[in-house]
């Protein structure tokens, strides 16, 4: 029996929020790229769910899905080498600690 | 697909996410960040997309985890302290958040009635799309790439005066 | 077709006036200008007026008139006019000489005075008023110049502002003859309500022929008195004499004038003006008006005589005794006697002038004394005054044949006997009669005969001759007038009246001339026997102390309207004082407090709630802003927070909305 798809996409759902509660609770900079990956994964499940469950067959989807992947990579090694230059300048990672920027 | 691969895999991809997310010990959130994308990628392979299934296996478990990995142990504190508190003001707008995707799935009916097709993709496929249709993006990744990784490069090397 | 001197009898007047406003402007320290000025006033009127009398005697009994129109009210047009007829003419003419004689009079005696030029400006526009009343034909002008002569008067008799007395006495004989002027403006405002005119002879509708007086109905009685009011103010008749004799505060040239010869005459040349209007209805020539007018001139002449005989100011004196002729003038007119009346004004002009005049070249040589019981014995060191007064006290006495005032009593005593009302009058007439004569003996054998009283009697001088040559002129006048009174030649009273009275030699002989003789000599008699030889203190106030206090104080009428009339005008300019002060200026003080109960609640408003709330506003608006502010934590997860619900939201919102 075949999974309906708004369960698929119900999965991914759950995938992406329990990202946004990584990126949204957790104080470690870290953490916040960890979660942001997370949601990157998720939105690239909804488009294969979507590919998958589409009346008819085209490559779209899954072009979609490969350079997401590839663009979440470059993102991911920029963000890391941002926190690596924040723990070098600021010696910490929390980032309540960043907040020169308050009004 | 099916319905007890479905579940089972549902469970474990969600359960080794919530570890990434929740762990206090930063290390462990990675490891099983690593975990889940092993999940995810099973997904795409149960799904039919067994290449974006390796190909997320290779970036993201390759490259991404281990970069986090990588960072982690650069930024790590002598005195131990990798313990993070939880906001609860972020969990709640995060379950806020899935309760509204919740309903907005519920509430499309054309959702419900949608069958999959059984139409595989090849590996050859994918190769002819990706330089016949798909050229241009295919280049500016490629640039996008290079200059994320000199950018990356230039921020993390040292200043030698 | 008027002739020209009708038209242009304004130059009479106008000559004075020009005289007197050119004083007034161009007065300068050498008072030859000002003396040159007004006496060539007085010329020209004297000049102007004897060519209106020879016009008169070339068309006796006319009332030639020349009527203009001054102004029109809308649709009405208000006219005035000049009028000329025998009346008229012999006023002119025995004012302007009389007017002449005097103002050579104070060339003389305010030679000393600082403020000589203010006098003749003053005394021009008093003899140009006169001029103007006299020659008016229209009640309105009439009283315009009434007004100004008034006006006049007070200006001359306070002309020594500095004295508080001299104030004073202006001020009395303004207010008293206001109070008479009073009914007159009443009695002039019914009169034109009712006929429509103010004009005297205007062609059969002038206010005083027939046609208008019918038109009055009853009400002819009241206007009458209502103008005799007036004339009985000025004039000087009971009760409205008090202010005549305060008036002798002026000097003595205003005195002569004012008092002897002009403004005190008007109010008897406006009752014979007056008098169709007066004698409208009569029945055997008796109406209510002219009965009043009898009446209350037979009081006013007893009661000033006797007060008379108890003065002793030497200008009081002759006031009194002018207050006592005028109640004879009244008596006159009233009984009918009109042409005797008017006579006896004329003459009574001459002489009271001349007897005036006569006081101040005594109270000159006296060196500014006035009080008779400190002169004595000036027949030797002023002749020509003796003889000069001698004359005018036989002319006002009576004396008979040659003295003019003689001929004229006999005329008024004629007239009262033979009134039908009542023969009271006459008797009062007689006995006003002897003590005429008695006072005025006492008054000459006082300051001429005997021994001087006084050091400054001891050493009086004659007045120089420019003010002698004026008292012999009218001293000459005095006795030449009564040639023409004489009943054995009635030419003035055919003149007056219009009629032709034939004249007889035997008219002299009457008896009542005979009685009336008798009278004066005894009056004379008892004069020299009581006071030829008095002291200093009063024979009369030896004998009957009571007596001579009450006339002394002339009968008590002056405190009388003090503790009354006065005291309640005063109480009542004290209560309107009070209301205005307290009411009407507690109404402004309360409204000043509203005004400023309002300023104050605004103030405290705009400093208590306006400014409060704009700084409690503006201290919200920072608070707000410090609070929104603060939102900005720097902290990247609040805003991702924020972020992430805000997208939720729209998402919803999508959904719903389709």
């Amino acid at each position: 029996m075949t999974t309906p798809l708004p369960l698929l996409l119900g999965m991914s759902a759950a995938l992406f929020s329990l990202g946004l509660m990584a990126v949204l609770s957790r104080r470690h900079a870290i953490f916040i790229l960890i979660g942001i990956e997370i949601m990157l994964t998720a939105a690239n499940l909804n488009f294969i769910a979507f590919w998958r469950y589409s009346p008819q067959p085209q490559p779209t989807g899954v072009m979609f899905a490969i350079f997401s992947i590839a663009i979440a990579a470059a993102e991911a090694a920029v963000g890391l080498g941002f926190v690596i230059i924040v723990y070098r300048h600021y010696k910490t990672t929390e980032v309540s600690k960043l907040n020169k920027l308050k009004g | 697909m099916n319905i007890a691969a479905f579940s089972l895999l549902t469970i474990f991809t969600l359960a080794t996410a919530a570890a990434a997310a929740l762990l206090p010990r930063l290390i462990h959130a990675a490891l099983c960040l690593a975990l889940s994308f092993i999940g995810v990628a099973a997904f795409y392979a149960l799904l039919g997309a067994e290449f974006v299934g390796l190909v997320q296996i290779l970036v993201y478990v390759g490259a991404v985890a281990v970069l986090i990995v990588f960072t982690i142990l650069l930024t790590h504190r002598e005195d131990g302290k990798g313990v993070s508190a939880m906001n609860w003001g972020g969990v709640a707008v995060a379950i806020a958040v899935f309760d509204g995707l919740l309903w907005a799935i519920l509430k499309t009916p054309s959702l419900m009635g949608a069958t999959a097709n059984s139409e595989p993709i090849t590996v050859k496929q994918i190769g002819i799309t990706l330089t016949a249709g798909y050229m241009w993006p295919l280049q500016c990744t490629g640039i996008l790439l290079t200059a994320a990784f000199i950018g990356a490069l230039i921020l993390v090397m040292e200043e030698k005066r | 077709m008027t002739p020209w001197i009708v038209s242009h009898l304004w130059l009479i007047p106008a000559a004075p006036l020009l005289a007197s406003l050119l004083i007034l402007c161009f007065a300068t320290e050498k008072r030859i200008f000002t003396v040159i000025l007004a006496i060539t006033g007085q010329v020209f009127a004297l000049e102007i007026s004897g060519h209106a009398f020879f016009q008169t005697l070339c068309n006796p009994g006319v009332h030639d008139f020349h009527n203009f129109t001054w102004f029109i009210f809308g649709e009405t047009p208000l006219r005035l006019g000049w009028l000329l007829d025998p009346l008229n003419a012999a006023m002119l003419v025995m004012i302007t000489l009389v007017s002449l004689c005097i103002f050579i009079f104070s060339v003389g005696y305010m030679k000393d005075d600082p403020h000589f030029n203010r006098f003749f400006t003053f005394l021009s526009l008093f003899s140009a008023a006169m001029l103007g009343l006299v020659i008016a034909n229209s009640l309105l002008l009439l009283f315009i110049c009434w007004e100004l002569v008034g006006l006049s008067s007070y200006f001359l008799i306070g002309f020594w502002i500095h004295r508080p007395s001299a104030a004073a006495a202006a001020k009395k004989a303004f207010i008293t003859t206001r109070i008479g002027d009073i009914g007159f403006f009443l009695g002039l405002l019914w009169l034109y309500g009712k006929s429509g005119t103010l004009l005297f002879y205007a062609n059969g509708e002038g206010c005083l022929e027939h046609a208008a007086l019918l038109s009055l109905g009853g009400s002819v009685t009241v206007i009458a008195l209502l103008i005799f009011c007036g004339a009985a103010g000025k004039s000087g008749q009971f009760p409205l004499h008090v202010w005549l004799p305060d008036a002798m505060e002026g000097p003595t040239p205003v005195s002569a004038l004012i008092h002897a010869a002009t403004m005190v005459a008007a109010g008897v040349f406006l009752v014979a003006r007056m008098y169709p209007l007066f004698s409208f209805g009569a029945i055997h020539g008796v109406t209510p008006s002219l009965q009043t007018v009898v009446w209350i001139g037979t009081i006013t002449s007893v009661m000033a005589s006797l007060i008379a005989i108890a003065q002793s100011d030497i200008k009081r004196i002759l006031a009194y005794s002018t207050v006592s002729q005028l109640g004879l003038m009244m008596v006159s007119l009233g009984v009918g006697g009109m042409a005797a009346g008017i006579m006896h004004l004329l003459a009574h002009g001459f002489f009271k002038a001349l007897l005036f005049l006569g006081a101040g070249s005594v109270i000159h040589g006296c060196h500014h004394g006035q009080d008779i019981r400190k002169m004595g014995g000036l027949q030797r060191l002023m002749p020509v005054t003796f003889a000069t007064y001698a004359i005018g006290m036989m002319a006002l006495s009576g004396f008979p044949l040659l003295f003019s005032g003689a001929w004229t009593k006999e005329e008024i005593l004629h007239a009262t006997w033979l009134w039908p009302v009542s023969v009271v009058p006459h008797l009062l007439m007689l006995a006003g009669v002897f003590l005429t004569a008695l006072y005025m003996t006492r008054q000459m054998a006082y300051v001429f005969f005997g021994k001087a009283r006084d050091k400054n009697s001891l050493h009086a001088h004659e007045s120089p001759r420019v003010m002698t040559i004026p008292l012999i002129v009218l001293a000459v006048c005095a006795v030449l007038f009564s040639i023409v009174l004489t009943p054995a030649w009635p030419w003035l009273e055919s003149y007056l009246t219009g009629e032709h009275i034939p004249g007889h030699f035997g008219a002299i002989f009457q008896p009542m001339v005979f009685f009336s003789v008798l009278l004066v000599g005894a009056g004379v008699w008892v004069g020299m026997r009581v006071y030829s030889n008095a002291g200093k203190a009063d024979p009369l106030q030896e004998s009957q102390p009571e007596v001579f206090r009450f006339l002394e104080n002339k009968m008590w009428i002056d405190e009388f309207y003090e503790h009354t009339l006065l005291k309640w005008s005063a109480d009542a300019a004290r209560l309107a004082d009070w209301m205005d002060r307290r009411i009407w200026d507690g109404f402004v003080r309360a409204a000043a407090g509203a005004g400023r109960l309002l300023a104050y609640a605004t103030s405290n408003f705009d400093q208590g709630g306006i400014n409060i709330g704009v700084d409690q506003g503006c201290d919200t608006t920072q608070d707000l802003a410090r609070a929104v502010s603060a939102w900005h934590s720097g902290n990247i997860q609040n805003y991702l927070r924020a972020i992430g619900l805000g997208t939720l939201a729209l998402l919803i919102l999508y959904l719903l909305l389709g």
